[in-house]
C-alpha cells in the first residue's frame, strides 16, 4: 500500500466528501453533528496516515520520493511525489485541516456543504504540493479556487460577494498566463514531467519582441508568466489587494486555510518552478523581486498599523511576512532558501492561530472592530495568554518559530543585497508596533464596555484547537533543526542546481559573444 | 465505380431521409399531431442508432459520386457527435413541446432532415455538395426557429434567421463561384491542386474570403454573429438547445473540411482570417454576455465565445489544431446539452423562466441540480478540473505550436473575462437570497441528461472516454 501512499493521503478527503454528499441526508442537528464529526475524523485520519510520509521520508535523498506514475490524457502524466521542499507543506496541510474543522464547530448553516467544500479543498491543496506534472499541478492549483470561492461566498461576511468575485477573478487572471507558459514549456521540452523539466534548459538568448529587448529571452517571459500567478497567490505587493478583502469576508476557518496553506502555494511555486527551471530569468528579475519584497514588508506593515478591523490587520501582516519569504527565496542563498521555507511553515502555524484568536472573540461578540474590545484579560485570562504568545510569535520574538524564519531570511539576503535587508529589518520593528498595539487595545486596559462584561473564556474545544499550534510554534522556535534537517539537503541541491545553471548560461553567452 | 457502391456509402443518410419522408407522409394521413410524441422517440432512437452505427463502422476513406461525397474518419467523428447530440436534444424537447402544444409531427422530422443536411456538410467533397448540405440544414432550421407561429418573438427569430441566413448563403455562393472561376472545378480535390504551391491568385483569395464569411455566419463567429442572440432568445428553448449543439458541430466540421481539403495550399492566407475571427469571437462573447440577464441570450454569447476557441484550433492550420477543434466541439456539445437541460427545467408555475435572477438560492431548493449546474458552469468557464479546461488546453497548445502565441494569450485573458458571467450564475444559485422559488419539477429525461453531462465533465478527465484518440485519428485523415 505504501506505493500509493501519496494518492491515498491526497484523495481520502475527496472520497469522504463524496460519501458525505451521497449518503448524508437531512439538515437537523443530528445530521449537522454527524457531518462535523465525519469531517473531523476524516481529516484526523488523513493526518495520521500522512505521518507515514514523514517517517519514511529520507531527507538525505534530494530526489523525489514516494513517486507514483501513470499515463494520462494529451501525453500528460499522473505523477505524484514529494521531496524535501514539498514534504513539509503536505504535512502542514494535513496538520492544519483538523484544526479548521474544529474551529468550524459553531457553523450552523448548510453544514454538510461546508464540510464537503473543506474536504475537497484539502484534496486539492495536497495535490498542489504532490503533483509532479505541470498540468496536474495547474489542475489542483486552479481547482482550489472553486471551493474557496464558495466558502467565501456562502459562509462569508456582509460584503462576501465582492470579496469572492475579486478573489476568484484576480487569482484566475494571474494563473491563466502561467497556463500559456506551461503550454510553451510543453512544446519546447516535449514533456510535462516536472522531474524532467527540472533538468531541461530553456532558451535564454536575448531577443527582441515588439521592439523591446528581452534579456534572458524565453526564460524571462516564462518567469514573468509564472510570476504573475505566484505573485498574486503569494500575495506580493502591489497585487495583494484581494487578500484583505478575502480574509475579512471569509469565515474563520476559511481565513485559517487561506493564510496557513493557500498563500504558501505561491512560495512553493517559486521554489518548484521559477528558480530551478528558469534560473536565467530569475536572475534577471531578482533585483525587482527583492525590492518588491522590501516594499511589501514596510508598506503593508504601515498599512496594518491603521487598520480598524482585526482580520484586516492580520491579513496585511500576512502580506508583510510573505515579503520575507519572497526575499529569502530570491536571495537564493542557503540561509535564504531555508529561511523562506521555515518562514512559510511557521507563518502557517502563527497566522492560523491568530485568525483563530480573532474567531474566538468574533464568535462571542460578532464584531471584528478593534474598538469594540478592550480589557479582555479581566474576563479571559487563558485567551489573553494564547493571544499574547502568537502576537509575540508574529513579531518574531526569539524562542518562537517566527524569529527563526525572519532571521534566516534576513541573514540570507544580507550578502546579496544589503539595502534590501536594511529596509526589511525596519519592517520587523513596524510589525512589533502594529502587533503589540493591537494586543494592547484588545486585551489590556479596563473592561469598560458593557457588552464585554459577560464574555466567557475559551471553551475546552477552543483550547484543544490551539494546543497543537502552541506546541509547534514553541518547539520550532527552540529546535528549528526539526525543519532545517528535512529541507536542508533539498535547498542545498536547489542552490547548487541554480548556480550551475547560471554558470553554464554565463559560459554559453561568453562563448557566443567571442 | 457502380452506383450501388456509391449508395452503400451514403446508406446512413439514405436511411434517415427515407425514414423522414415516409414518416411525413404517414403522419399526414394518419392522426397528425397525435403521432408527435411517438415520432420524437422514434426519430431520436433512430438518430442515436445511426450515430452508433457510423461510429462502429470500419475505418478507411470511401469516396462516392466522383468525389462529391467523402466518408472518412473525420466525417464519421463529426457525424457521431452531430447525431448523438441531436438525438439527446430532441429527447429533451419532447416534454416541453408537448405541454405547450408545439409538438407537431413535423418537428422531429425537420430535425432529422436537418441532421441529414449536417451529415452531408461534413462529408462534402465538392462545392455543390457543400451548398446542398448547408441549405438542407438551414431550411429545416429556419422552419423550426419559427415553430411557435403564434409568438411574435419566435416568428421574428425565424424570419431574422432566414433573411440573414440567405444573405450568408449568397456570400458563400458568390465565393464558390469565384473559386470555381479561378480553379475551373468545384471539386475540393481539384481546387487544392490550383492552390498547391502557395500560389494563390487574387480571385481565388477573394473566393476564400467570401466562403469563409459565409461559413463564419453559420458558426456565428464575430462579426457575423448578430443573429445569434435574437434567434436563441426567440426560438422555443429546446430549439435553442438544438441550435447551440449539432449545427455548430456541422458548421465547424464543414469549415475544417473546406479549409483543409480545398485550400490546404493557402494556409498562410486563411490562417490570419480565422485567427482574427477567433480573437473577435472570444472577446465579444466574453464581454457582451456580462450585461445579459436572459439566460438564453447569455448562452448565445457563450456559444459565440466558445466558437472563438474552436476556431483558434483551426487557425493554427495543423493536424493538432484540427484534433483540438474536434475535441473542443465534442466537449462543448456535451456541456451545452446539460446546460440546456437545466434551462428547460427552469419554470415557475409551468411557464418557462429565462431570467437568471430567478435562480436565487436555487441550491437550497434543489442541491443536486444546482451542484450539477455548478460543475457545468465551471466547465464552460474552463476552470480545472472540469473537462472544459482540457478543451481549452488543447486549443491553446495547438495555437502555440502553430505560432499563434499571441492568440493563446488573448484567449486565456478572454476566458477570465468570460468566467465572470458564469460565476454570476453560481452567485445567484448559491449566494443569493431566497425569493419566489422555481417549480420543483424533475422530468426524468432532463434530469438524467443534466446529471450525465455533469458527471461526464468530472469523470471525463480520467481518459476523456476515448474521444482523444478518435479525434486524433480523424484529424490525421483530414490533414495529410
Amino acid at each position: 500500500m505504501s506505493g500509493y501512499l501519496l494518492s491515498a493521503v491526497c484523495f481520502i478527503p475527496a472520497l469522504a466528501a463524496l460519501i458525505m454528499a451521497l449518503f448524508l441526508r437531512g439538515d437537523d442537528d443530528a445530521a449537522q453533528l454527524n457531518a462535523k464529526r465525519f469531517a473531523l475524523v476524516t481529516t484526523t485520519v488523513t493526518f495520521i496516515i500522512s505521518l507515514g510520509i514523514l517517517t519514511q521520508f529520507d531527507a538525505s535523498n534530494t530526489g523525489f520520493q514516494f513517486v507514483e506514475e501513470g499515463e494520462w490524457l494529451v501525453g500528460l502524466k499522473y505523477k505524484m511525489g514529494v521531496d524535501g521542499i514539498s514534504v513539509l507543506f503536505v504535512m502542514l496541510t494535513t496538520f492544519i485541516m483538523p484544526l479548521t474543522i474544529l474551529a468550524s464547530w459553531g457553523v450552523t448553516t448548510r453544514v454538510k456543504e461546508y464540510m464537503i467544500a473543506f474536504l475537497m479543498l484539502e484534496t486539492l491543496m495536497l495535490g498542489v504540493f504532490m503533483a509532479l506534472d505541470l498540468v496536474l499541478f495547474y489542475l489542483f492549483f486552479e481547482a482550489g479556487l472553486i471551493p474557496m470561492f464558495l466558502i467565501i461566498g456562502i459562509w462569508g461576511g456582509a460584503n462576501r460577494i465582492y470579496a469572492s468575485f475579486k478573489f476568484f477573478l484576480y487569482t484566475f487572471l494571474g494563473s491563466v498566463l502561467m497556463l500559456v507558459a506551461m503550454v510553451a514549456m510543453y512544446s519546447d521540452a516535449g514533456t510535462t514531467d516536472i522531474e524532467a523539466l527540472l533538468t531541461h534548459e530553456f532558451a535564454f538568448e536575448t531577443f527582441s519582441l515588439l521592439g523591446i529587448q528581452i534579456v534572458g529571452g524565453m526564460q524571462t517571459l516564462m518567469f514573468l508568466a509564472f510570476f504573475a500567478s505566484f505573485a498574486v497567490k503569494m500575495p506580493m505587493w502591489p497585487v495583494h489587494t484581494w487578500l484583505p478583502d478575502a480574509h475579512v469576508q471569509a469565515p474563520t476557518a476559511g481565513s485559517v486555510v487561506l493564510a496557513a496553506i493557500l498563500l504558501k502555494m505561491g512560495g512553493y511555486g517559486f521554489l518548484r518552478f521559477s528558480i530551478p527551471m528558469f534560473p536565467v530569468g530569475s536572475e534577471v528579475m531578482t533585483p525587482l523581486v527583492l525590492w518588491m519584497s522590501a516594499i511589501a514588508i514596510v508598506y503593508t506593515s504601515l498599512v496594518a498599523l491603521v487598520q480598524e478591523d482585526m482580520k484586516k490587520l492580520i491579513a496585511y501582516s500576512s502580506v508583510a511576512h510573505m515579503g520575507f519569504v519572497t526575499m529569502g527565496i530570491f536571495a537564493t542563498t542557503q540561509q535564504g532558501l531555508d529561511g523562506a521555507i521555515f518562514q512559510m511553515l511557521s507563518h502557517g502555524f502563527i497566522s492560523a492561530a491568530l485568525f483563530l484568536c480573532v474567531g474566538v472573540i468574533y464568535d462571542r461578540m460578532h464584531t471584528r472592530d478593534i474598538d469594540a474590545y478592550g480589557g479582555l484579560v479581566n474576563r479571559m485570562p487563558a485567551y489573553a495568554l494564547v493571544f499574547m504568545l502568537f502576537t509575540m510569535a508574529n513579531v518574531g520574538l526569539p524562542g518562537t518559530s517566527g524569529f527563526v524564519g525572519e532571521f534566516l531570511t534576513l541573514m540570507g539576503t544580507f550578502p546579496v543585497n544589503t539595502w534590501v535587508t536594511a529596509v526589511a529589518c525596519s519592517g520587523v520593528i513596524f510589525s512589533a508596533a502594529y502587533a503589540l498595539w493591537l494586543y494592547r487595545r484588545v486585551v489590556f486596559g479596563d473592561l469598560i464596555k458593557e457588552s464585554l462584561k459577560t464574555i466567557n473564556d475559551m471553551s475546552m474545544r477552543e483550547k484543544v484547537t490551539f494546543a497543537p499550534l502552541i506546541v509547534m510554534t514553541i518547539l520550532l522556535g527552540v529546535y528549528p533543526a526539526l525543519i532545517t534537517d528535512v529541507i536542508g539537503p533539498a535547498t542545498a541541491a536547489l542552490k547548487s542546481h541554480y548556480d550551475t545553471a547560471l554558470a553554464a548560461a554565463e559560459a554559453a553567452t561568453q562563448h557566443a559573444s567571442n | 465505380m457502380t452506383i450501388g457502391s456509391d449508395l452503400n456509402i451514403i446508406l446512413p443518410e439514405i436511411v434517415l431521409s427515407v425514414f423522414a419522408l415516409f414518416a411525413l407522409v404517414g403522419a399526414a394521413y394518419a392522426g397528425k399531431d397525435k403521432l408527435g410524441p411517438l415520432l420524437v422517440w422514434v426519430t431520436s432512437a433512430l438518430m442515436a442508432a445511426v450515430g452508433v452505427w457510423i461510429g462502429m463502422s470500419g475505418d478507411g476513406t470511401n469516396i462516392a459520386f466522383n468525389g462529391m461525397f467523402v466518408d472518412d474518419g473525420f466525417s464519421r467523428f463529426a457525424k457521431v457527435t452531430i447525431l448523438l447530440s441531436a438525438a439527446a436534444v430532441l429527447l429533451m424537447s419532447q416534454e416541453y413541446m408537448a405541454r405547450r402544444d408545439l409538438l407537431r409531427f413535423e418537428y422531429p422530422l425537420l430535425v432529422a432532415l436537418a441532421a441529414v443536411g449536417m451529415m452531408m456538410m461534413v462529408s462534402a467533397g465538392d462545392l455543390i455538395a457543400l451548398y446542398m448540405g448547408l441549405e438542407l440544414q438551414s431550411l429545416a432550421l429556419y422552419v423550426v426557429a419559427a415553430l411557435r407561429r403564434d409568438s411574435v418573438k419566435s416568428t421574428e427569430a425565424g424570419l431574422k434567421y432566414f433573411v440573414l441566413g440567405a444573405l450568408s448563403s449568397g456570400l458563400l455562393l458568390y465565393g464558390a463561384s469565384l473559386v470555381y472561376g479561378y480553379s475551373g472545378t468545384t471539386l475540393f480535390s481539384g481546387i487544392v491542386q490550383t492552390a498547391e504551391h502557395g500560389q494563390v491568385s487574387l480571385g481565388l483569395l477573394f473566393g476564400i474570403v467570401f466562403l469563409v464569411a459565409g461559413l463564419a455566419f453559420k458558426v456565428s463567429a464575430v462579426p457575423f454573429h448578430m443573429w445569434t442572440p435574437d434567434v436563441y432568445e426567440g426560438s422555443p428553448t429546446p430549439i435553442t438547445a438544438f441550435f447551440a449543439t449539432a449545427p455548430k458541430v456541422a458548421a465547424m466540421g464543414l469549415f475544417a473540411r473546406v479549409l483543409f481539403d480545398a485550400f490546404d495550399g493557402a494556409v498562410a492566407d486563411w490562417s490570419q482570417i480565422i485567427a482574427l475571427l477567433s480573437l473577435l469571437s472570444m472577446f465579444l462573447g466574453a464581454v457582451a454576455a456580462i450585461g445579459q440577464r436572459n439566460i438564453k441570450r447569455l448562452m448565445a454569447y457563450s456559444s459565440i465565445a466558445h466558437m472563438g476557441y474552436a476556431l483558434m484550433g483551426l487557425a493554427s492550420g495543423t493536424e493538432l489544431g484540427v484534433q483540438a477543434m474536434l475535441i473542443y466541439m465534442a466537449i462543448y456539445v456535451t456541456m451545452n446539452v446539460g446546460t440546456f437541460a437545466f434551462i428547460l427545467m427552469m419554470e415557475r408555475d409551468g411557464a418557462p423562466v429565462v431570467d437568471i435572477d430567478a435562480l436565487n438560492m436555487y441550491s437550497k431548493a434543489e442541491p443536486g441540480k444546482a451542484l450539477a449546474m455548478l460543475v457545468l458552469l465551471f466547465s464552460l468557464a474552463g476552470v480545472p478540473p472540469m473537462l472544459g479546461f482540457f478543451g481549452k488546453l488543447y486549443v491553446l497548445r495547438a495555437a502555440y505550436e502553430g505560432g499563434l502565441a499571441w492568440l493563446a494569450v488573448a484567449g486565456v485573458v478572454a476566458s477570465v473575462i468570460g468566467a465572470f458571467y458564469y460565476l454570476r450564475i453560481v452567485y445567484y444559485m448559491y449566494f443569493g437570497e431566497e425569493r419566489e422559488a422555481l417549480d420543483r419539477t424533475n422530468p426524468p429525461v432532463l434530469w438524467g441528461l443534466l446529471m450525465i453531462s455533469a458527471v461526464a465533465m468530472v469523470v471525463g478527465i480520467v481518459n476523456m472516454f476515448g474521444v482523444e484518440g478518435a479525434a486524433a485519428a480523424a484529424a490525421a485523415v483530414l490533414v495529410n
